[in-house]
């Protein structure tokens, strides 16, 4: 297997892929999104329980490739307790990570996803759910889709 | 130069490299193929020797490009052996030759009541179109139904779908997901008993299958040149001529009218009343060229192999756990459909990737049959004249190092 592909299937990736957290919709969610790749079929829907600015709880389903069910799987555990503005902070700093393959500021299972850039196709995949989560954390209704955004 | 089986892989210029350091495995055949030597040198003989704009023209060049569009006309025509030239529209491919019929002969022909008869397995390109023209005129569209996993259309319900409502009947002949090939002139023969105009979309018949219009019965065909063997950018609709004659332009424009006044203007005949603006007839030669190559080689020998290779693979393929293979068990066209539980279908192709191994997985613009399939995507490896056996073992053993990396 090639260096490339080792690094865009890491172990963190695969074991969440294998066994994503907090999958399934909250009966107590205040706010969802669904996101769509309109391209490859893949969908995420995200579900969340604001509390205040804090996020209380989140959950995602959907469906795609291991790179977007572990991205969602472990934002979800990423973003558990942040206010809306350290989310867009994070997903700022995920997505550098993703486009240019830098580690992360802080030590972070993010950094699993910095294999990524090496596969330009795959970027839409690794972002879709956080899509999700930022529009429905602004209570956007309108379906986010990978074609509305640059990534 | 004649096309022939011996050396076939020599004609494929791009299949001599290596991917990923791998000799290249190009099974994604069904959604292009590649271009043989003759049809590359075609077009590249037309741009150094004959290029100019087609038809009016006075000069030397002109008539000579003229000549070469309207013989890659004959040329197609001959292919599938339809009646006159004039039945044989110029388009940039498959999908524009189908909205250009929804188009035109819908709005002329369709009206609130009335009804479009698809089936499930119709390909994107031959369902949106139609849905469109359903929304402006108040037609109502309604599908064959797909038999599950094995991937038929379920006759049985033919006969009460086929009522005297429907105004057409489009169908494909080889699904590109699931691989079946539809019985087309039984399809037409039933329908033409309702009065149902028929419509069939032979993106993946025409390159691989002796295909002949008359034989069929149906009033219209479409299909792409990149799908057998010629270049992006230019199809085919072909069209009985008595229904061409009665229907509006598609696109208004050059080249397609007989008068024009400032209070209105009167159109040409077929083909130049749907061929608005300068035509592609560049492509138009290189088209004419893949018809020549396939014909060297034959289209039952064309069919024999590529489906011999594609039941293989799917043997093959059979024998991996975890696989859920879709379309039929019998004849198939040349491709094989499948997935596998706990593994996406772009994990796969970015496996097979690394192997020098081109696939394509997704839904294959068919999202409504996946949905009823209930699967999300599939991985799809399709054939042409220069795939080898070899090339199917090459294809499982990357799946099963696939498979076993993600612990299915």
């Amino acid at each position: 297997m090639s260096a490339d592909l080792s690094d865009l299937y890491q172990n963190v990736i695969l074991d969440h892929n294998r066994r994503p957290r907090n999958r399934g919709r909250i009966p107590t969610a205040n706010r969802s999104a669904h996101g769509d790749n309109p391209s490859c079929g893949d969908q995420c829907d995200v579900f969340l329980r604001l509390d205040g600015d804090k996020i209380a709880e989140i959950s995602f389903d959907g469906s795609g490739c291991a790179i977007s069910q572990a991205s969602a799987s472990l934002m979800t555990t990423q973003l558990k307790g942040r206010t809306t503005a350290e989310a867009e902070k994070l997903y700022k700093e995920f997505h550098e990570i993703v486009t240019t393959g830098k580690e992360p500021e802080e030590i972070s299972d993010l950094g699993a996803f910095a294999g990524v850039h090496a596969f330009p196709a795959r970027i839409k995949c690794a972002t879709l759910s956080w899509h999700a989560a930022l529009n429905a954390l602004h209570g956007d209704a309108a379906p986010t889709t990978t074609e509305s955004h640059k990534d | 130069m004649a096309s022939s089986w011996e050396s076939i892989r020599d004609q494929f210029p791009i299949l001599n490299q290596q991917v990923n350091g791998h000799p290249l495995v190009y099974l994604d055949n069904a959604a292009t193929t590649q271009k043989p030597i003759s049809v590359i040198n075609a077009l590249d003989r037309f741009y150094a020797r004959d290029n100019s704009n087609v038809h009016r023209g006075l000069h030397a060049l002109s008539m000579r490009a003229t000549d070469d569009y309207e013989g890659a006309r004959s040329r197609v025509k001959t292919f599938i052996n339809a009646e006159a030239p004039e039945e044989i529209i110029f388009t940039r491919g498959t999908t524009e030759s189908i909205n250009l019929v929804a188009a035109s002969w819908g709005s002329a022909n369709l009206k609130k009541g009335d009804v479009i008869l698809l089936t499930e397995m119709e390909h994107h390109s031959n369902l949106v179109p139609w849905q469109l023209i359903a929304q402006r005129t108040g037609a109502t569209v309604r599908y064959v139904p797909v038999t599950g996993d094995e991937g038929l259309l379920d006759l049985s319900a033919l006969d009460r779908l086929l009522t005297p409502e429907v105004k057409v009947f489009a169908f494909t002949h080889v699904s590109n997901t699931l691989g079946t090939i539809n019985p087309v002139a039984d399809l037409c023969a039933r329908a033409r008993k309702v009065g149902a105009v028929t419509v069939v979309d032979a993106a993946q018949s025409i390159g691989h299958m002796p295909l002949d219009v008359r034989d069929l019965g149906c009033d219209f065909l479409a299909f792409s040149g990149h799908k057998m063997a010629s270049v992006t950018g230019i199809g085919v609709l072909y069209g009985r001529r008595a229904l061409l004659d009665a229907m509006p332009p598609y696109q208004g424009g050059g080249g397609m009218i007989s008068s024009v006044d400032f209070e209105g203007s009167r159109w040409k005949p077929s083909p130049e009343r749907f061929e608005a603006g300068t035509p592609n007839f560049g492509d138009a030669v290189a088209l004419g060229a893949a018809c020549d190559f396939i014909d060297g080689l034959g289209r039952e020998a064309i069919r024999e192999h590529d489906g011999s290779l594609a039941s293989q693979a799917r043997d093959r393929l059979e024998e991996l756990p975890g696989i859920r293979i879709i379309g039929p068990k019998g004849e198939r066209g040349g491709l094989v459909s499948f997935a596998f539980s706990g593994v996406h279908a772009h994990d796969v192709v970015t496996f097979a990737d690394e192997d020098g191994i081109a696939l394509r997985g997704g839904h294959h613009c068919n999202q409504p049959l996946m949905k009823k399939l209930g699967l999300t995507s599939t991985v799809r490896a399709s054939f042409y004249v220069y795939n080898e056996a070899r090339e199917i073992d090459a294809l499982v053993a990357s799946m099963r190092r696939t498979i076993k990396f993600f612990g299915v």
